[in-house]
């Protein structure tokens, strides 16, 4: 398949996936009313309020994160010449999930209001993720430039070390605690509203302006840092820039829908499977199926057990992992090593 | 005019001196060969003389010193093979090739051009749309070739620095190889390439230095540097020196 082709696809894939997103759910809404609704019919106010409340902000949420955690994976990906990488190797998703448990914990029994439609949770998150990043970051950079490998090396240790007082939170805490931190963890998008939808949707259009700028770059440093060097890349900056973009807008990521899994992971593969590695195309096209595979997963997250939803997390890994195993058995089409 | 000028050059990256007073000048339309032992410093110099590695003393690319050099403006006139390169991802071939054209804004037309032709050369036109990991070592390594031609092949006079570009081609791709560089030098192009082969180098430079614990012990012409005594002293080796029964220049046989 060529980029082009994909890239069609995906463009038609997701205003469908958004449709359906609109109008599946545990009051099912048809397409034809979701127009009229959105457009202020008096005919059509219960479902407008649904609409408005509720399908629309979450539906927009998930795209951008899904955009946001797929198109970061692919650059970390690029960035640590490892097609093992996701963006939570660099600690910001544990420094995210300990600020999270943390707040859950010292707050336990209080009613908190936090800041302006955001939960203090989703503040403690962004704040220790970003912490974690910082500390991950300025571990692996000494004068001689930033060490990609002790970068993953110092990601492991804090995401373990965060992982450790993470457990010590828990075994402390309360029943009631116990349980909110465990959902955070599993990720969700239902605390959906349009201050965090606008916070992604900045975040999001960052990453999509800034990330593709790099595509060159990344290209290159597939090859060798010392050869993207010798390719008049300023591999120095380029790392701290890619780092820098990626840790900001996970973070707003991980704080406003929790850990959703795979998706960092396994979305750039799938496309770099389908299209091959140039970060051209990746990038962008990796934001797209992110955004149409975090909009899938909530709609069946929703509409599986409905009126209950699962947590997004679980969707994800329980959607995306088997595809990802299908196309892996048949890499050997596809030039990977075997 | 000389392209290339190294005048005193040492460099300790790691604290342990690698290269001590090195002296070398190299105009356009030159080859110039670097041998020596494993570990003798050829690999530093190259990448001294590319601004990789930190060196002390004076190196003039051009008539300007090396450091005030813009890092994209650099690239586009110097390219530097690598010994390896190690590349997991599965790019086309013709992919990685036009990564040599990254440094430029020369327009997708004129690079694919470039591209085509840089292929052509060392004999990768045919695996143009396979996948670069799943050839050979000496497919692998002439696809890199391709890339650092393309990196300078519209440039007037580039300096090209090869690390052991042979190191994995079979015979008739080395010969290849070697038409295609001697093609090159009468263009203008500066080549500065380290050798294992002996015998091939002696055919294709116009100068060698040979270098030995990280200085220069011999500088010249093949024919005057390439002695008996050369190699007893700095390979350890006792070989059989003779000229070249059509070409003239020296071979080199062990005894």
């Amino acid at each position: 398949m060529n980029p082009r082709q994909l890239r069609l696809i995906l463009l038609i894939l997701l205003p469908l996936s958004l449709l359906a997103a609109l109008g599946m759910g545990a009051v099912a809404i048809p397409f034809a009313e979701i127009w009229p609704a959105l457009s202020g019919d008096e005919a059509f106010r219960r479902q407008a309020v649904i609409l408005e409340q509720l399908r629309l902000p979450r539906t927009l949420l998930a795209a951008l994160v899904g955009s946001i955690l797929a198109i970061s994976g692919a650059t970390m990906q690029g960035l640590f010449r490892n097609p093992l990488a996701d963006p939570s190797l660099i600690g910001v998703t544990a420094g995210a999930s300990l600020g999270a448990s943390l707040v859950i914990v010292l707050s336990s029994g209080l009613v908190l209001e936090g800041l302006a439609g955001l939960s203090l949770i989703s503040l403690g998150a962004f704040l220790g993720g970003l912490l974690s990043v910082v500390f991950v970051y300025r571990l692996a950079t000494s004068e001689n430039g930033t060490s990609v490998a002790t970068m993953l090396l110092a990601g492991v240790a804090i995401t373990a070390l965060a992982g450790g007082l993470g457990n010590l939170l828990e075994f402390i805490a309360d029943n009631h605690s116990l349980r909110r931190i465990s959902l955070w963890r599993m990720g969700g998008l239902e605390g959906a509203n349009t201050i965090r939808v606008c916070l992604a949707a900045a975040a999001a259009i960052t990453l999509l302006l800034a990330l593709p700028r790099f595509s060159d770059a990344l290209n290159a440093l597939l090859l060798g840092e010392s050869e993207a060097r010798h390719l008049g890349i300023n591999v120095d900056r380029v790392k701290r820039m890619l780092v820098c973009w990626t840790a900001l807008a996970v973070g707003i990521s991980v704080s406003l829908a929790g850990t959703i899994a795979f998706v960092g992971l396994v979305v750039p593969h799938v496309v770099r499977l389908m299209i091959g590695p140039d970060h051209r195309h990746l990038l962008p096209l990796s934001a797209l199926t992110g955004a149409i595979l975090l909009v899938l997963a909530d709609t069946l997250a929703r509409v599986v057990i409905a009126p209950t939803e699962l947590p997004i997390g679980v969707v994800t890994a329980l959607l995306g992992v088997p595809f990802f195993i299908s196309l892996l058995r048949q890499r050997h089409q596809f030039g990977m090593p075997t | 005019m000389s392209l290339l000028q190294l005048h005193k050059v040492s460099s300790s990256p790691w604290g342990k001196p690698l290269l001590a007073d090195i002296n070398l000048q190299l105009t356009g339309g030159e080859i110039h060969g670097v041998v020596g032992p494993n570990g003798a410093g050829k690999s530093t110099l190259l990448r001294c003389i590319s601004g990789e590695l930190p060196s002390t003393g004076d190196i003039q690319f051009q008539e300007q010193s090396l450091g005030v050099w813009e890092q994209r403006h650099k690239a586009q006139q110097l390219a530097l093979l690598l010994q390896q390169t190690q590349l997991n991802f599965p790019f086309k071939v013709k992919e990685v090739v036009a990564m040599g054209r990254i440094p430029h804004d020369s327009g997708f037309q004129r690079d694919q051009q470039i591209v085509d032709e840089a292929m052509h050369a060392v004999d990768v036109h045919e695996m143009a749309t396979q996948r670069y990991t799943q050839l050979s070592g000496g497919e692998k390594q002439r696809v890199q070739l391709a890339r650092i031609l393309a990196q300078v092949w519209d440039q007037q006079q580039p300096l090209l620095l090869m690390d052991e570009p042979t190191s994995a081609l079979d015979l008739d791709h080395q010969q290849l190889l070697r038409n295609v560089l001697l093609q090159k030098r009468d263009q203008g192009w500066a080549i500065v390439v380290v050798l294992h082969d002996f015998n091939l180098l002696a055919s294709l430079c116009d100068q060698v230095s040979v270098l030995q614990e990280g200085a220069v012990v011999a500088q010249g012409a093949p024919d005057k540097v390439f002695t008996a005594a050369l190699f007893q002293q700095v390979f350890n080796s006792d070989v059989h020196i003779m000229n070249h029964p059509v070409e003239g220049y020296p071979v080199m046989m062990p005894v």
